[in-house]
């Protein structure tokens, strides 16, 4: 293979594996803020024992997070030295703040973590919850910006090949930064509030601890409402972003819409598969002119067609897939949480095995809806890795040996993913909630200190 | 302002800390495992333990801070570095991912596995010889730029004899200075038998310590004589440092003020380090990154800058509350009201 392709598939399984662990990184503290504020302010030690396992566990994925970030930050450079060059004249800002922002996070997980029966007042304990969501949330909204920054490349000159007038907070609010940043974090949220509503969901089908049921359900609740939440904001982030890309970057649009034709009433291409000779697009549901409503909230808006757009400069018709799956899986959620209520609030049982089926399923939709979006972003920016300045292939190092790299990377992964697994299924397999709650909290918690 | 002065300043500073606190890290590791080996696990794993729990994390990102920072500050690093460690650089990545996943994955399965803890011991002694071969490449003569771009001279260093003093030092160090971390911790927590053991693992290092800095600074003097002149310009930093090392050694042999040992554990390392950062400007690699012509543009190093006194006025006071908790909290320490995670 050309080293800039291995360079491209060494990144994206870098980022593929890293994204799934700090997509869990940003959005679980959330949930076990939630939680644990409950249980403080119920008294109600199921929400406590609750918030405590899933943070048990979320330890595990942090340190997997921990060292594939590690690995991305550091493989930047290595891949990519000549971008690296450039960008760290630009964008080094956000990415020295987003070191900041992770320390932060280190240092208050740590001390979260062992302090659960440390403080008199349990609001104590509490608190640590915030510098954690700040911490980890500021992480994704400084490596969005540099994200951003690739796709709409803003706060300086270009004259002669030199670069003039450097600005690094123009750079860093570039014009794309506000959508993704919103769509990144709120998506995070999400996934990480569905993985463990899938959890509940599939312990109510499958678990071996009768006594446990009242706890999964309890769960089940705090999430869905979390989950319709989120997902709502979900839905707003992905039609700013139409509307965004319509403004700053047409050619993604085009791409992911098979969109050919610069025309007003545009149609929405959604599924369908594609003839790349002729530009067939067969067994697609089309909605007429709402691409255009998407894109400008008015029929009437003219949308580039990829035309218009010179042939090496656009990005790979495949991107279509991707943004079919992201868009579908993310509704999915959003549908299972709605009809969670409908069945709640009617004579419906909220869980009945088929819906709980349905429920498990949110867990891993959501997670592959993330995957799809990153790759919908990273291939729809495609041949740039600097939108308009430089291409990925001007960017590759010029060193050889990255076949055994990727290979060697490839097996890592595998074996952290592997292991990650193994050691979560082990770590609550052979205790119940319940057990657990008793042992810590006793029979009868009345709220405070333990003794 | 000397952006130059100031970016290389703070950078040292934080390689210097990851130093401190991945030696102790490393090392910890690594006598974890060999106490499993001897049978004295049962003396000296829960110290350890209770130690690298709540701060493993923290030193990793010494570690990312540095790579992200010295990138910021001088952006042809990223091209010359990056370009000709692409195969070590990668498999330094691949050991510390190792090691930080099977941290964890030991400390919080249902029963620890000797092969993981092997994994975490090795990978602590590995990890800072392969490291530190970043420090060896920065003297010059392994990257050469030519027509054909950038690239590295494994050969030459491979069978250099400066590199690998380099090599055996840096893992020296890691086993000295976590047994005197050790030593204070396990005096702090009041564990005698601990202590007989840690305070016996640092008295064994400090020979092989004294030999192996001789022997780098030989090595030096055959490999970059101009560094190592200037070097013995600032001889009084090196001297210093050896003070420094006697009185700690002096304190753990008599048994006392285990504490103010460690102090000066640190300040020997801090005079040394410093006296072989300063002699060794203006070049981060030499001959190609020189600290005054590479600096980032004026208005990325004034922004880096701020953005680090304001990171450090949200860390040091949180850094403060994670030592106070963990290292200074008697009760902790000496593991009393173990929490049940």
């Amino acid at each position: 293979m050309e080293d800039v392709v291995l360079g491209r598939v060494l990144t994206a399984s870098t980022l593929g594996f890293h994204i799934i662990f700090a997509t869990i990184g940003v959005g679980i503290p959330i949930v076990f803020m939630v939680l644990e504020f409950l249980g403080v302010k119920k008294k109600d030690a199921a929400y406590l024992t609750m918030a405590r396992r899933i943070a048990k566990g979320y330890t595990v994925t942090v340190a997997v997070g921990v060292v594939t970030g590690t690995i991305i930050g550091l493989q930047l450079s290595l891949i990519w030295p000549d971008f690296m060059r450039l960008g760290g004249q630009i964008i080094a800002l956000p990415l020295f703040m987003e070191t900041f922002a992770f320390f932060f996070e280190a240092i208050f997980l740590g001390i979260f973590l062992y302090t659960w029966d440390r403080f008199k007042n349990p609001w104590h304990h509490w608190l640590l919850n915030i510098p954690i969501v700040i911490g980890s949330s500021l992480s994704a909204v400084f490596i969005t910006t540099v994200n951003s920054f690739m796709n709409t490349p803003a706060g300086f000159n270009m004259v002669d090949g030199e670069l003039i007038n450097v600005d690094p907070l123009a750079a860093m609010f570039n014009p794309s930064t506000w959508v993704r940043v919103f769509h990144v974090v709120v998506t995070a949220y999400t996934t990480a509030v569905f993985i463990i509503a899938a959890i509940g969901a599939f312990k109510l089908l499958r678990s071996k601890f009768e006594e446990d049921r009242e706890y999964h359900k309890k769960g089940l609740k705090v999430m869905m409402v979390l989950g319709l939440v989120t997902a709502s904001l979900t839905v707003l982030a992905g039609d700013l972003s139409a509307k965004f890309l319509h403004e700053h970057q047409p050619e993604k649009l085009a791409a992911m819409e098979w969109h050919f034709e610069t025309e007003d009433n545009a149609d929405l291409v959604l599924f369908g598969t594609i003839d790349e000779d002729t530009n067939e697009v067969s067994y697609a549901l089309k909605i007429p002119s709402a691409l255009s409503f998407l894109a400008g909230n008015s029929f009437d808006t003219e949308v580039t067609g990829l035309n218009d757009i010179p042939d090496d400069e656009q990005p790979p018709l495949i991107i279509h897939y991707f943004f079919d799956i992201m868009v579908f899986f993310g509704m999915y959620a959003l549908m299972v949480s709605i009809i969670y209520f409908i069945a709640k609030f009617s004579k419906f049982d909220e869980h009945h095995p088929a819906l709980l089926y349905a429920y498990v399923l949110t867990g891993p939709l959501t997670m592959a809806s993330i995957e799809a979006g990153w790759f919908l972003a990273e291939m729809g920016r495609q041949p740039w890795i600097l939108r308009g300045y430089m291409r990925v292939s001007e960017a590759v190092t010029q060193a050889d040996g990255l076949g055994i790299t990727l290979i060697a990377f490839v097996l890592l992964y595998a074996v952290l993913g592997v292991t990650t697994i193994y050691v979560l299924l082990q770590m609550f397999k052979n205790k119940s909630a319940a057990a657990e709650r008793i042992e810590i909290y006793g029979e009868d918690y009345e709220g405070g200190r333990l003794q | 302002m000397n952006y130059e002065i100031i970016g290389v300043a703070v950078l040292w500073t934080f390689l210097y800390g990851y130093i401190i606190v991945s030696a102790i890290d490393f090392g910890a590791g690594f006598y974890n495992f060999y106490s499993k080996l001897t049978g004295d696990d049962s003396i000296i794993s829960p110290i350890i333990k209770r130690y690298l729990n709540p701060v493993w994390e923290v030193t990793n990102v010494f570690f990312v801070f540095f790579f992200v920072g010295i990138v910021g500050f001088y952006p042809d690093t990223a091209y010359y570095y990056g370009t000709a460690l692409l195969i070590p650089a990668s498999i330094a990545l691949i050991l510390l991912a190792i090691r930080g996943s099977y941290y964890a994955f030991n400390s919080y399965n249902r029963e620890p596995k000797l092969s993981w803890a092997f994994l975490y011991g090795a990978t602590g002694l590995l990890i800072p010889a392969s490291l530190s071969m970043a420090l060896v490449i920065s003297e010059g003569g392994y990257i050469i730029e030519s027509a054909d771009g950038v690239r590295l001279q494994l050969e030459e260093l491979l069978f250099s004899t400066y590199g690998w003093s380099v090599v055996f030092l840096a893992v020296v160090i890691v086993l000295y200075v976590s047994s005197g971390f050790l030593t204070f911790y396990a005096a702090r927590a009041k564990d005698s038998q601990a202590l007989h053991l840690v305070r016996r693992w640092f008295l064994i290092w400090t020979l092989p310590m004294l030999f192996i800095s001789q022997f780098v600074f030989l090595g030096l003097r055959e490999h970059n004589r101009e560094h190592f002149l200037r070097a013995q310009d600032y001889w009084y930093m090196f001297g210093l440092s050896l003070a420094a090392m006697g009185v700690a050694v002096y304190l753990i042999w008599r048994k006392r003020r285990f504490g103010l040992a460690f102090i000066m554990i640190m300040l020997q390392f801090a005079f040394a380090f410093y006296g072989y950062g300063i002699s060794k400007l203006p070049y981060i690699l030499y001959p190609y990154i020189d600290i005054n012509t590479s600096v980032v543009n004026e208005n990325m190093a004034f922004s880096l800058t701020v953005a680090f006194i304001l990171g450090l006025l949200l860390l040091i006071p949180s850094l403060g509350m994670l030592l106070r908790l963990f290292l200074f909290d008697k009760d902790y320490v000496q593991g009393k009201g173990d929490n049940k995670y």
